[in-house]
């Protein structure tokens, strides 16, 4: 009978984190359903940019009120998760604030989560009000609808509530009270629950420790399904980002090797193409679902914030055109999501759905609207390259489809014909010299 | 004051078996738009008046592929870029200066991997050595204490973080810089980029180019400064679109420049 709570910690941890396993393995399965892109190269560099990026911040402090809120929330999760080894410990051992053996430097350590935990509960509420209340014009777009709305906010009160708990549960545990340290923001709390019994008192404390702990692993588990994941997949995502000017757009390899064939005149024209054979030429040209794009773009989308600074500094949005760079992130994660679950259902094979990324999501009139003026790339603060996605479906229009809008069809005829995007001879390049 | 322009082709050098200095990617925009060729021209005079032996491909020049390629058509774009590396390579030309942030940027970035190395500057950065070198000097100037705003031209400035040869030059003529609200990094578009300049804009509430020329308006310039024909065009027509045609002038760093010496 002894040990029933210890076993059942044991389980419900144990489940809590199998079962956030098993997602993170969904998550490595979809992201890999993208095309492979070779990213071996500037390890170096890669680590200084995630290093600067994810750990460092740099790109969130850009906006000053955000960023600073942000480094409160960001520095708070991670410290006041050395607290977590302590309610593990203590669970699966019985024991009971395990590291107070440690001396004084408890009572410090304690004392600086506690003041933490406050400062994060202050910073949440203000992004609560700057979300709900003052309504920033970047969290009300209108793809800023019902689930990512709501996610938003249900991070915000998990949250809050995680820190409450951790402060109350400080307050209305007595041995800690008796170590008189530590307790610097508890001890106001602690007033609230005097005249208690001791045996009323530890119930509480027992019943807020099981549900900041069960909180945690839900908090956990939750990630997956929120935007909340990019707490952990800033790290890889900065790792990967591209690292070319952002002026440089890919060259499709695929493409040179029929222009080199196209103009090499050794090449003979009506031999069989030897390399549809061999099985490197891809089966088509840019991307009309999220399995042609690379596994890069594919973390790109999971590791999306949904914080809009993108959108908000995309001059198509901001001159009311329907494109968002958001939410072409958005939607590739959704319709990434949607093929997974495709995947689940129908034992590891993907099943022809009818749909695609591609109209069904993403709508031309999107794709057309952008300058690729590289201004949503500059203000990720995660490093996310939503044009490259945009460039990738272009593509696909253009040369698997023809379905460029007209005036962009008779401009590359142009340059077909001319070498210029207007109608002009090639033969007179030089007329303004003498005009 | 054409027929004083000097402009070499780089056939021409070729036949004297000798090598520009620098090769001057002009660009379809200044061979052909009419706004633009001042453009090509006004730089062309600092060449010359810097006498730096440079040379153009006339008529063996062609689009460089960057608006087929960023509307999607890589065929059409590497055809483009294997042709003029092809011609490119056959001068053996080793330094490229254009006045297009396009052209800059594709021959920079997107040539390399296709067989074509280049050192590329952009005719603001080129123009800054010259002055740094001493090759050219600017002296009084009818900008002297003009206020005068800068536009980055995404594919100069984002694209590839050139934000300080044009407003350097822009203080050389001891002009009075200001900056509108979104400048450098966080520049705003002008609305041509991405082959947007070739068709007509979607649905929305406002062009992009009258979003960034009201931008400009509010630093109350004589003078907006681009450095891309392309932002000069989009600037331009924002400029007419707001009425202020009379008050407010469009004009290229090579132009500033130029102008402030009265070539
Ligand atoms: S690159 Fe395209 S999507 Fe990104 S900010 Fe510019 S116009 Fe918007
Ligand atoms: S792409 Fe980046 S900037 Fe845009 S919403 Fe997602 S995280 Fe924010």
């Amino acid at each position: 009978m002894h040990y029933i709570p210890n076993i059942l910690f044991a389980i419900v941890l144990i489940s809590g984190i199998g079962f956030f396993v098993k997602n993170v393995k969904k998550l490595a399965r979809n992201i890999k359903l993208g095309r492979d892109v070779d990213i071996s190269d500037n390890k170096s560099q890669r680590w200084k940019n995630m290093t600067m990026i994810a750990l460092g911040q740099s790109k969130m402090v850009r906006r000053p009120i955000a960023g600073f809120l942000h480094l409160v929330v960001y520095v708070g999760f991670i410290i006041i998760n050395i607290e977590v080894i302590e309610i593990i410990i203590d669970g699966l051992f019985g024991t009971h604030r395990v590291f107070a053996s440690i001396g004084s430097l408890y009572g410090v350590l304690i004392g600086a989560f506690e003041i933490l935990a406050v400062l994060v509960f202050v910073s949440v509420t203000l992004f609560w009000i700057r979300r709900n209340i003052i309504k920033l014009k970047r969290f009300w777009k209108s793809e800023m609808t019902s689930w990512p709305k709501n996610d938003a906010n249900y991070i915000l009160y998990f949250e809050m509530v995680l820190m409450t708990l951790f402060l109350v549960m400080n307050a209305t545990d007595v041995h800690f009270q008796d170590m008189n340290s530590g307790n610097i923001m508890s001890q106001f709390i602690a007033p609230w629950f005097s005249g208690l019994s001791d045996t009323t008192l530890h119930f509480i404390e027992r019943g807020v420790w099981w549900v900041h702990i069960i909180g945690i692993l839900v908090f956990l588990n939750y990630l997956y399904y929120s935007k909340h994941l990019h707490i952990l997949l800033a790290f890889p995502n900065t790792f990967y980002g591209k690292l070319q000017p952002k002026g440089q757009m890919d060259n499709l390899e695929a493409v040179t090797k029929e222009v080199k064939m196209m103009m090499d005149p050794n090449v003979d024209p009506f031999a069989a193409p030897a390399e549809e054979a061999e099985g490197d030429v891809p089966a088509k040209f840019g991307a009309s679902d999220v399995q042609d794009l690379n596994w890069v773009q594919l973390l790109n989308a999971y590791t999306c914030t949904e914080c809009g600074r993108c959108t908000s500094e995309c001059p198509a949005n901001q001159t009311g055109k329907k494109l968002s760079p958001r939410k072409i992130m958005m939607d590739t994660r959704d319709r990434l999501e949607e093929v997974g679950k495709n995947i689940d259902t129908n034992k590891g094979e993907f099943v022809e759905d009818g749909k695609q990324l591609l109209d069904n999501y993403i709508t031309r009139e999107e794709l057309w609207a952008c300058t690729s003026c590289n201004a949503c790339v500059e203000a990720c603060p995660v490093s996310i390259d939503p044009l490259s996605i945009i460039l990738e479906m272009r593509r696909y229009l253009v040369m698997e489809q023809s379905a460029a809008p007209v005036e962009l069809n008779n401009m590359m005829t142009n340059i077909e014909n001319n070498g210029a995007p207007w109608p002009y001879n090639q033969m007179d390049r030089l007329n303004w010299k003498n005009e | 004051m054409s027929e004083l322009l000097k402009v070499p082709t780089m056939a021409e050098f070729m036949a004297q078996g000798k090598q520009p200095e620098v090769l001057f990617w002009v660009g379809c925009a200044g061979s052909f738009d009419d706004r633009a060729k001042k453009i090509t021209k006004a730089f062309v005079k600092l060449l010359n008046k810097a006498n730096v032996e440079f040379a153009v491909l006339g008529t063996e020049e062609s689009c460089t592929g960057d608006p087929a390629k960023r509307a999607g058509n890589e065929f059409l774009f590497q055809m483009q870029a294997v042709t003029n590396i092809e011609v490119l390579n056959a001068y053996e030309v080793k330094k490229i200066v254009t006045a297009c942030p396009h052209c800059f940027n594709t021959i920079k970035n997107e040539y390399p991997e296709l067989g074509g190395s280049y050192e590329v500057m952009h005719h603001t950065q080129f123009l800054k050595t010259l002055l740094d070198d001493g090759r050219l000097t600017i002296e009084g100037g009818q900008f002297k204490g003009k206020r005068i705003t800068f536009h980055d031209p995404c594919y100069l400035g984002r694209a590839n973080n050139v934000y300080e040869a044009p407003r350097a030059l822009i203080q050389k003529l001891e002009a009075e810089l200001v900056e509108m609200k979104n400048c450098r990094r966080n520049g705003l578009c002008c609305g041509a980029g991405g082959a947007q300049m070739f068709k007509d804009a979607e649905k929305g509430d406002k062009e992009v180019n009258v979003e960034r020329t009201e931008q400009a308006l509010e630093t109350k310039p004589e003078i907006i400064a681009a450095g891309c024909p392309f932002c000069n065009t989009m600037m331009t027509d924002g400029v007419k679109a707001k009425e202020k045609e009379a008050d407010v002038a469009v004009m290229d760093i090579a132009e500033l420049v130029a102008n402030a010496q009265d070539l």
